[in-house]
């Protein structure tokens, strides 16, 4: 097995109310998974727990073999150090829902900041490869731009620029493009299209895009009250799902889209 | 005389006036600068404070918020007289400017901590988050991220104590500092006119805090309320 990252039995809850049941799921290097279901199923939890923004109450996470929580001495997990927080990190990018860029920033910055702060790299070679990454997202004229200076679909391709420079080895979307305007949608579902076509990057992705779920993923997951409720193949799973919740949710999708 | 300057009473009171102008200048020139070293101090230390009060350990952040209230709920007086009076006893004798100074800014710093802690809350947790996913450090999520963007915020708010910090620099002729309103006190004495050196106070006080609060309007008005640009 060459799984890169590993959830077992995860449980985690806010307050009283159960957000993953004893989730289960793994993902192989260079795989690209899309995580569907409705708004508090946990598909944003889930990312969001290994992007270490949450913490879990229970079971395991692992990230290339390594665990990622520890057991502490009140019996709650939490990371067995800051650095080893840190190094796990460095593996994983996320994109937000709502960008979250630093606004005080121009989109060249945004995507420089970490890569020298962090990596510490030259900060000339950070602008060059910052360059490279604002082209790629179709972004090369606007890089002195400020985000407030930007539509929501530019600002989104710089998020990806900028999680991008820190050279990830898995990716994290969290439903990308649902705080965007329709005609905004597909530049973003482009830019993510063409990364998962360039092959190597581990991605996950929280979206209600079905046609984009069905052509970018390998897998796609149905998550429903915190658990894996069923996964398979794009086809499958949109086409002939075995399970009546997934054809519910299927459905109310559609008819979404028809009154739209 | 004072400063080496004599005062002419004898004539109009626009004369007297300016004859003790340039006595009063000395003195404002003292309330000037004990008000931007005072501030100074006031922004840096409570800058501390309002960090070391945001962490997460109790036994850091309590300590800093009750020196918080402690600064914030004693009467500046109090604070000069206790620097003034006790500190020498244990064998710390510092000139009374610099107590003044002292004063100033470590109550000032309760105030800006205060200020500080409530723009630092006004950033949205999409910014920390987003920062976290970056691997920024503390450090510099602060330094980078969110002072910058809580700055412009709070900048009215410290504006506002500027002000309200040079209206509370006569407090340190209590302990001495031959200030602006020391020196209008013991002309008053001399010459038995309090009515003129008093005024001159007051509309020299008067002209001071409205160019200090155009100046911060002017600023507040420059930054740009999403942050201060970074390149």
């Amino acid at each position: 097995m060459n799984a890169h990252v590993v959830f077992d039995k995860v449980v985690k809850r806010y307050d009283d109310i159960d957000i993953l049941r004893h989730f289960s799921f793994s993902v192989d290097k260079g795989e690209k998974v899309v995580l569907i279901g409705a708004s508090g199923s946990g598909k944003s939890t889930v990312l969001r727990i290994l992007m270490t923004l949450e913490k879990i109450q229970g079971g395991e996470v692992y990230i290339d073999d390594e665990r990622l929580w520890h057991e502490g001495t009140d019996g709650s997990l939490r990371p067995a150090s800051e650095a080893h927080l840190r190094k796990m990190r460095t593996k994983v990018g996320m994109v937000f829902q709502q960008f979250n860029l630093f606004p005080h920033m121009t989109a060249m910055r945004n995507v420089v900041e970490a890569p020298v702060r962090v990596l510490k790299m030259p900060r000339d070679e950070a602008e060059a490869r910052a360059r490279e990454l604002l082209e790629r997202v179709g972004l090369a004229e606007r890089m002195h731009a400020y985000p407030a200076q930007l539509s929501g679909g530019q600002q989104q391709r710089v998020a990806i620029a900028r999680a991008l420079a820190m050279r990830p080895e898995v990716m994290l979307f969290d439903e990308p493009t649902s705080a965007l305007d329709p005609e905004m949608v597909g530049e973003v579902l482009s830019v993510i299209r063409e990364l998962a076509e360039e092959g190597d990057l581990t991605m996950l992705i929280a979206t209600h895009e079905m046609r984009f779920a069905r052509d970018v993923s390998d897998r796609i997951c149905f998550l429903n009250l915190g658990q894996v409720l069923e996964e398979g193949p794009p086809e499958q799973v949109l086409g002939n799902p075995r399970e009546e919740r997934t054809q519910l949710f299927l459905r109310s999708l559609l008819e979404e889209d028809k009154q739209a | 005389m004072l400063f080496g300057i004599h005062w002419d009473a004898s004539g109009t009171a626009i004369h007297f006036a300016l004859s003790i102008l340039p006595i009063l200048l000395i003195g404002l020139k003292v309330t000037v600068e004990a008000t931007i070293l005072g501030f100074i101090l006031a922004l840096l230390l409570g800058l501390i404070l309002a960090m070391l009060r945001s962490v997460r350990f109790k036994v850091v952040s309590w300590p800093a918020w009750f020196l918080i209230e402690f600064l914030r709920d004693t009467p500046l007086l109090v604070q000069l007289f206790f620097l003034f009076y006790v500190l020498p006893l244990y064998g710390i004798t510092l000139p009374a400017l610099l107590i003044g100074i002292l004063g100033l800014g470590g109550q000032y710093s309760a105030y800006c901590a205060e200020v500080y802690r409530g723009g630092i809350e006004a950033i949205g947790t999409g910014q920390w988050e987003a920062a976290r996913a970056l691997d920024l450090d503390r450090f510099t999520t602060y330094k980078d991220i969110i002072l910058p963007q809580a700055i412009p915020r709070i900048v009215p708010s410290l504006g506002t104590y500027l002000v309200s910090m040079i209206k509370d620099a006569p407090l340190l002729s209590a302990i001495s500092v031959l200030d602006m309103v020391a020196a209008s006190t013991i002309i008053g004495d001399q010459t038995y006119n309090y009515l003129v050196p008093l005024s001159m106070v007051g509309i020299l006080f008067l002209l001071t805090t409205l160019v200090v609060s155009f100046l911060v309007h002017k600023l507040d008005h420059k930054l740009p309320k999403t942050g201060i640009p970074m390149k």
